[in-house]
């Protein structure tokens, strides 16, 4: 109990100095469809009560004349609701083009929001796939925050989403 | 027969849902929950059986398209379209037009918020017989006391109240425009009615002329009853304070309504009252 304590205070006081830092493998899976178009995709922070923590990335059509790609933000519905439409978009730091079929890493830094000043605790990573003319999937990656030991918590996705992966070092 | 069909008509005119004879007024928007800059909602409106099919009869608005000759109607007034920026303001429908079995028309939501689409009616209904004949009769509670004699044999009135409505927001919901006005039956959202997701419990007060609505019965019929068997209707009582609670099987269009039927006409010469709500609100998935 005592080693464990001392590790997870070590942990909290040294997370500053090592920078723990969260890499997100995100797989947009290949599909073999009559009409495609890269689907809209948010990811974000919640607890396990699924209460809103913080944005993470927005990839969304943001270069089309007149701002014309936030109409389909709402498609992204959970992210819609719990934080979306709070925003002006596009959001420097959070938002950036859709991605082509393949696999993505983004890197969550430590000295910026939402991890910056995170409580400790349990967190999921959500994310949340819709794609015009198509369908739409969100996965919950489940973690622990900071990190006491390396963690590779993953999840599979059906039909919108691959591989989701996050890679935390202590 | 031809005794309902005449009341169905004047019931059509005055754009009050009859629920005793099985038809419902709404309004359907094509969108409730919207992001973007120049986004619209396109609206039907019919008075139809099935939910939110249009195979009846268009609902007939002042200030929407031209009336076509009501098969075997009267024509008469009927009500206007009155629509709510999320500031307070009035938006005018556009591109309105009546057809044989909805009327359509398109809101172009400018402003970021909630509008409210409002239809609401009131109007006297009566009956009374003139040289032995039943007589029937309607209009607003001014020509009332001017055009039908209080010593009218067998002389029957009620003053109609009717109130639909739909919510949409653009962006982040508002609250503006979901203030009660205090007349006639009204909702008073406690959950925001564009906030509301199947599997969800959704809070609601009704108010009548401003107060609260207790152990009123609320109907909630989900749409899409053409495709199956049973209507699927939920029913809920308001409690002391008008309020009741509905969780949401499923994702979709539902249709609210609620009825009371009271003494408290605020026409003098006028007895009874109806006063109903209506009222399409759209359940997104989780």
């Amino acid at each position: 109990m005592r080693s464990l304590l001392s590790l997870s205070i070590t942990g909290a006081l040294a997370a500053p100095a090592f920078a723990q830092e969260i890499t997100v493998s995100v797989e947009i899976p290949r599909l073999t469809v009559a009409e495609y178009h890269r689907p809209y995709v948010a990811l974000w922070l919640e607890k396990p009560d699924q209460s809103f923590v913080g944005n993470i990335a927005i990839w969304y059509d943001l270069k089309l004349k007149d701002n014309e790609g936030t109409k389909w933000l709402k498609d992204i519905r959970q992210w819609w609701r719990k934080s979306g439409r709070e925003l002006t978009m596009p959001v420097d730091g959070l938002s950036s083009a859709t991605r082509a079929p393949g696999e993505h890493r983004i890197t969550v830094a430590p000295d910026k929001v939402p991890l910056k000043d995170l409580a400790a605790g349990e967190y999921h990573l959500v994310i949340e796939a819709a794609r015009e003319v198509g369908g739409r999937e969100i996965l919950r990656v489940p973690f622990r925050w900071p990190a006491t030991a390396a963690q590779h918590p993953q999840v599979k996705g059906e039909h919108e989403l691959g591989r989701v992966a996050l890679d935390i070092k202590p | 027969m031809i005794f309902k069909r005449t009341w169905l008509v004047v019931a059509l005119c005055l754009g009050l849902p009859f629920s005793a004879q099985a038809h419902r007024s709404w309004m359907l928007p094509s969108a409730t929950v919207l992001s973007g800059d120049d986004v619209w909602v396109t609206v039907d409106a019919a008075v139809s059986n099935d939910l939110f099919y249009f195979e009846h009869f268009p609902l007939r608005l002042a200030n929407i398209g031209t009336p076509p000759q009501q098969p075997g109607g009267r024509g008469g007034s009927p009500a206007t379209l009155t629509i709510s920026a999320p500031d307070g303001s009035r938006v005018e429908p556009q591109n309105g037009n009546i057809g044989r079995y909805r009327s359509t028309f398109d809101v172009p939501l400018k402003q970021k918020g909630t509008y409210k689409l409002a239809v609401v009616n009131d109007g006297v209904l009566a009956s009374f017989k003139e040289g032995g004949k039943v007589r029937r009769w309607r209009g607003t509670a001014e020509e009332f006391g001017k055009q039908v004699p209080p010593n009218a044999e067998d002389l029957r009135a009620s003053f109609m109240q009717s109130r639909m409505e739909v919510f949409v927001t653009a962006g982040k919901p508002t609250t503006e425009t979901l203030k009660t006005v205090g007349t006639g039956l009204e909702l008073s959202p406690i959950t925001h009615p564009n906030d509301l997701v199947a599997g969800s419990e959704a809070r609601f007060r009704m108010v009548l002329d401003g107060k609260p609505a207790a152990n009123l019965k609320v109907t909630v019929i989900p749409g899409g009853n053409r495709y199956r068997d049973k209507l699927g209707e939920m029913t809920f009582t308001t409690d002391a304070e008008g309020a009741f609670a509905v969780t949401w099987p499923e994702p979709g269009m539902y249709w609210m309504e609620a009825v009371v039927r009271d003494e408290n006409s605020p026409v003098k010469e006028v007895k009874q009252r109806r006063a109903g709500y209506t009222a399409t609100l759209e359940v997104l998935p989780q």
